[in-house]
């Protein structure tokens, strides 16, 4: 059984998006359960994207296509994980601020994170404070990540973190930024709660926030 | 084909014309704090040494034209980038680009530049041309035309050059000529969209054919992501040039990049006898 595993984790690395959901299915097939898939293959599968990418060994259109494969194989997965009452580790907002159009970034950080077992709602870019306060009733996460990646535009985010205090929501969720012009003092400054450097360093930022 | 227009921009002495027979005209980034931390830290800390020093060196690597941004988070936006104009204006004489997202800097900007800068940018987000179109025409500079609208980026090269068209329209109706518009079709990334090169050189290239306006393109965000970027980035360039490029918005310093022009514009038969080819060559092999 060990060896389906380590496959499907191989076709989520290879970025295998016609492979992954086929070998979700054996594994379902053969009586594993749905979490066990997504822990032992697709997770591990996704983490080991994130290490090479880190470490340059891989680029951006290989983590996308990854990113792919692991989609196809969760989404097979998906209704199984809900029948059996498999909880994923948290659940994400995420957007690129009001004025700003870059979403690769951010898109990275969302594969990562679901990859990392959390649900991701992604709200695109351009997205005005107003959209993060709405999201946030709708959806109930544990976080929000905020994304920008010009100097215009990253003041943007302390804007949507007003919005998101003023709505009284604030203590709900943690809050996440990330892009090329930002750190972690300015993150302080205001008033997120922390910072990552790239993709996978939002996920490993995701999961110290709920705790995984 | 529409015949090729003139775009002429100036310094207080110096004027540079941008035309599609000349050699490409280079104007140089690096006066930018998004994505550079050290300028960004220096700019925060009030050191402007880092200023002056891309300035000069950017210059002497062959930039014609410094694009000049002061988008520093939490800063008087209006006043930096005056001061940093100023600056840079001090240490070389090449006409500015002036590159910012807020109508109120570029305003400020406008009003104590002497020449003819070009302004970086406008959309065909109807908020952005009627913000930004009357303070081009009422300081008589030039203006780059981003391919994008309140829907977005297009995704055809047919769309865009619809978009530019829009823009050319509401500046010609303001009494902005179509030569002082230069279009920039947009490179993104072809790392997350494999088409992303092939869309904006023919967007280029109708942009060309229906208007004869310059071309602009930041041309680095196209390598985005992937390994060994300077020559991903030099090649495409080059064909950029082919498609009608003629002043992009690049580092100068980046000599795989500047030699890639070069070689372009000698391709082109931009480059009388080979002039600027050898001159580069000896200058390269003199240190």
């Amino acid at each position: 059984m060990s060896r389906l595993y380590e496959r499907l984790s191989t076709a989520v690395l290879e970025g295998d998006a016609e492979k992954s959901p086929k070998l979700v299915q054996r594994a379902l097939d053969n009586g594993l359960g749905p979490k066990e898939i997504l822990d032992n293959g697709l997770v591990p599968g996704m983490n080991e994207v994130g290490v090479r990418f880190k470490r340059g060994d891989m680029f951006v259109p290989e983590v996308l296509m990854s990113a792919d494969a692991m989609k196809e194989g969760l989404e097979l997965l998906r209704p199984y994980l809900a029948a059996a009452g498999a909880k994923l580790i948290g659940k994400i907002v995420m957007g690129t601020v009001k004025g700003d159009l870059h979403d690769i970034g951010k898109n990275l950080v969302g594969m990562m994170c679901e990859g990392a077992g959390f649900e991701v709602i992604n709200l695109g870019f351009n997205v005005e404070p107003e959209k993060f306060v709405e999201a946030i009733k709708e959806h109930q996460p544990d976080i929000v990540g905020m994304s920008a990646l010009l100097t215009t535009t990253m003041r943007s985010m302390g804007y949507a973190i007003k919005a998101i205090e003023e709505a009284g929501l604030r203590d709900q969720v943690k809050i996440m930024i990330g892009g090329a012009p930002v750190d972690a003092p300015f993150a302080d400054r205001i008033g997120a709660d922390g910072y990552g450097s790239n993709g996978p360093a939002g996920a490993d930022l995701a999961k110290q926030f709920v705790g995984a | 084909m529409t015949a090729n227009l003139t775009t002429i921009l100036s310094s207080k002495t110096k004027q540079v014309e941008i035309y599609r027979s000349r050699p490409t005209v280079m104007i140089g980034e690096r006066i930018n704090p998004t994505g550079r931390k050290k300028v960004l830290a220096a700019l925060q800390a009030g050191d402007f040494d880092i200023v002056r020093q891309d300035a000069i060196s950017q210059v002497a690597a062959g930039a014609v034209v410094l694009d000049v941004n002061a988008g520093v988070p939490g800063a008087d936006e209006p006043a930096l980038l005056k001061k940093l104009m100023q600056m840079v204006m001090e240490v070389t004489d090449v006409p500015l680009c002036i590159d910012t997202a807020d109508p109120e800097a570029l305003a400020a900007a406008l009003s104590v530049y002497e020449g003819k800068p070009l302004v970086n940018s406008v959309n065909g987000e109807e908020r952005a041309l009627s913000a930004v179109l009357p303070l081009v025409k009422e300081y008589g500079a030039a203006v780059i035309a981003l391919c994008m609208d309140d829907d977005g980026i297009p995704e055809t090269p047919e769309k865009r050059l619809a978009v530019a068209g829009k823009i050319i329209e509401r500046a010609g109706k303001l009494g902005i000529p179509p030569e002082d518009v230069v279009v920039d079709p947009l490179a993104l990334t072809m790392g997350a969209e494999s088409n992303a090169g092939r869309i904006a050189l023919e967007t280029t290239a109708l942009v060309v054919k229906e208007f004869g306006v310059n071309v602009t393109m930041g041309a680095s965000n196209i390598s985005f992501g992937l390994p060994d970027r300077k020559y991903i980035n030099s090649t495409f360039i080059a064909m950029a040039i082919h498609a009608g490029l003629t002043c992009p918005i690049t580092n100068p310093m980046v000599s795989e990049v500047m030699l890639a022009v070069l070689a372009a514009d000698l391709a082109m038969g931009r480059d009388e006898y080979a002039m600027n080819w050898i001159k580069a060559y000896r200058a390269r092999n003199k240190k």
